[in-house]
């Protein structure tokens, strides 16, 4: 089979790939290939599924007529085992091949699993929290096992959003950390505090500066947990949630260059100059960090399949990179974040903040040479995304760093000259 | 989004220096909005008083308001987990449909304007400036006295009601 571009992967990277490509050639064949069996699903949104907040069909951010307006040929439930890059093919699980011209690869993330005796005897009841066939899986065996205490291990972002989905239907729930705090990843000290608080008072235990060492089962389903500091806590389900790196399964043997990621140059473009990558196991370039980094955020994915699918169509447009960026509500406290919100090194920025404990508010900005490189919205983050523009323009904020903090800080506590560019609107689109 | 009545670009366009701080704006957004499109009811009726498109900041002298740009490269579709946040095809502006939205609040993150609000009238969404397409002339520009807010074609021209 001959494609002129081949997608690996139907996620966000792969759509907005698919709708650059279209913008620019209104005919070349498009084809993607997933080892998922499903049209189209929001990856985020299965802890919603799992809270019951959304049903299946609610979860596809594009709809089947997405596909088929775009002529876009989905070969489903297909593994893309590896890519001949000398003969510009790519082979399927089950031994079928497809010949292509332009190739994306956004394979996205795995789930890391961390080394745990005993783990490899338990044949039920262990489970990761990355796609939706697992999350279905995880509710059957919830029903069928009746299980009412979970333990979930890692308690950075995706950990804390399966707890949440867990405690929405009713769950019990034991998290373990290794960090001395929550979402260390994410936020600073302050920000883990106020969150353990609000978590402390759902349905849930928090057991920080521990792991799991060891697994027991009983008739093939997980019996136990054994921590490293000699604490057993009974367990008929354990979901794994210590974090996700960069699926690069497919890349494997072949002269595509990596390193945590697939590298890319700034067209989103690897080595290989037919071949592409997007998304969650790509390493571009980052806005704040000045060099490269591997960003596993929804916007990142977006933008880069996007610059990925008008480069690969032949218009040639530049990746400026963007910035780590998250939105992410739990148990009743949103929470906004960009950029760097704990410098290793405080002494060398400059940090604002606020907070209000009883509210679950809290606002920290992070300064360095006076423009703001990382900020934490917490309890309130109603106009966040202005710090969003301020961090990318990297404008100066000495005149007004008063205001940061302020409760009715927006476009008005900015520059006259700035803020004039912002009222007066930006352009239309064809 | 029933009978759309515009099928053409426009925009809106602020003169901040024209702002006499009014707020007139953001009352005929709200009533724009409501089920009634009436006044009195949208204020104090049963029905629930929509949450405004708009944004008013004021401080001393200088006072302006602000809504969706509608952009051309828009942060907030990027960012939309669900497909709830949108480009209308005919008019290219960002339109938001809020039965598909969770409220995740990554279109709030996104927006450097911050003009996105969360809405938790009815169920937890996003709300935003829609520019009246439901309606020949966007509320905020044909209720605003002091022409603070105007509205312009893909050219920049102004366009004035009829």
């Amino acid at each position: 089979m001959k494609t002129k571009y081949l997608i690996i992967g139907n996620s966000v990277a792969g759509v907005y790939c698919i709708e650059a490509i279209r913008e620019v050639d209104k005919r070349g064949k498009i084809t993607v290939v997933s080892d998922e069996n499903i049209i189209n699903y929001s990856r985020p949104l299965i802890s919603y599924y799992l809270g019951g907040r959304v049903t299946k069909e609610e979860m596809a951010f594009r709809d089947e007529e997405f596909y088929r307006e775009n002529e876009v040929q989905l070969i489903l439930n297909r593994k893309a085992v590896r890519i001949l890059v000398e003969e510009n093919r790519i082979e399927l699980s089950g031994g079928e091949e497809i010949e292509f011209e332009k190739l994306l690869i956004s394979s996205g993330g795995e789930p890391i699993l961390p080394p745990i005796e005993g783990i490899e005897k338990v044949k039920e009841g262990v489970f990761t929290f990355t796609r939706l066939e697992e999350v279905d899986r995880l509710i059957d065996y919830i029903q069928a096992n009746k299980i009412e205490e979970v333990t979930v291990l890692g308690a950075g972002l995706i950990g804390l959003k399966c707890t949440e989905g867990l405690l929405e239907r009713g769950l019990r729930v034991n998290i373990i950390e290794l960090a001395d705090r929550i979402l260390a990843n994410t936020f600073d000290q302050e920000a883990s505090r106020i969150l353990e608080n609000a978590l402390g008072r759902k349905n849930c235990r928090v057991r920080k500066e521990d792991t799991i060492v060891r697994v027991e089962e009983k008739k093939g389903k997980i019996d136990k947990v054994i921590l490293r500091s000699g604490e057993t806590i009974p367990t008929r389900l354990l979901v794994i949630a210590v974090g996700v790196r960069p699926n690069l399964g497919v890349v494997k043997g072949t002269s595509i260059k990596c390193n945590r990621g697939v590298l890319v140059n700034d067209f989103m473009q690897t080595n290989i100059k037919n071949i592409y990558a997007a998304g969650d196991m790509t390493e571009a370039k980052d806005f704040l960090l000045q060099r490269k980094s591997v960003l596993a955020i929804w916007p990142t994915a977006a933008r880069q399949g996007k610059i990925a699918g008008y480069n690969m169509a032949g218009k040639k447009k530049k990746y400026n990179g963007l910035f780590i960026m998250n939105s992410v509500e739990l148990v009743g406290v949103p929470t906004i974040s960009f950029g760097i919100t704990n410098p290793p090194d405080p002494e060398n920025f400059e940090i604002l903040a606020r907070k209000n404990e009883g509210e679950n508010y809290y606002r920290k900005i992070v300064l360095k040479d006076n423009r703001i490189v990382g900020a934490i919205f917490m309890g309130k983050i109603e106009r966040a995304g202005i710090f969003s523009g301020l961090i990318r323009d990297r404008l100066d904020v000495s005149s007004f760093k008063d205001d940061l903090l302020s409760d009715d800080f927006g476009l008005l506590v900015l520059p006259a000259e700035y803020r004039k560019h912002m009222v007066r609107g930006e352009g239309f689109t064809e | 989004m029933g009978d759309k009545k515009i099928n053409k670009p426009r925009r809106i366009i602020i003169r901040e220096e024209y702002c006499m701080g009014c707020r007139l704006c953001e009352v005929w957004c709200i009533v724009a909005h409501s089920k009634s499109k009436d006044i009195i009811k949208a204020y104090k009726g049963q029905e629930p008083r929509p949450v405004s498109g708009i944004y008013f900041e004021e401080r001393g002298a200088i006072s302006f308001t602000l809504q969706c740009r509608h952009c051309e490269d828009a942060p907030c579709l990027e960012a939309c987990l669900t497909g709830a946040m949108y480009r209308d095809k005919k008019t290219g502006m960002v339109l938001h449909n809020k039965d598909k939205c969770v409220g995740c609040w990554m279109c709030i993150m996104a927006c450097p304007y911050g003009v996105i609000k969360p809405d938790f009238k009815e169920k937890k969404v996003a709300s935003k400036c829609d520019l009246c397409i439901e309606r020949e002339f966007p509320a905020c520009v044909e209720h605003c006295p002091n022409e603070a807010i105007i509205l312009v074609n893909k050219k920049g021209e102004r366009i004035d009601k009829e």
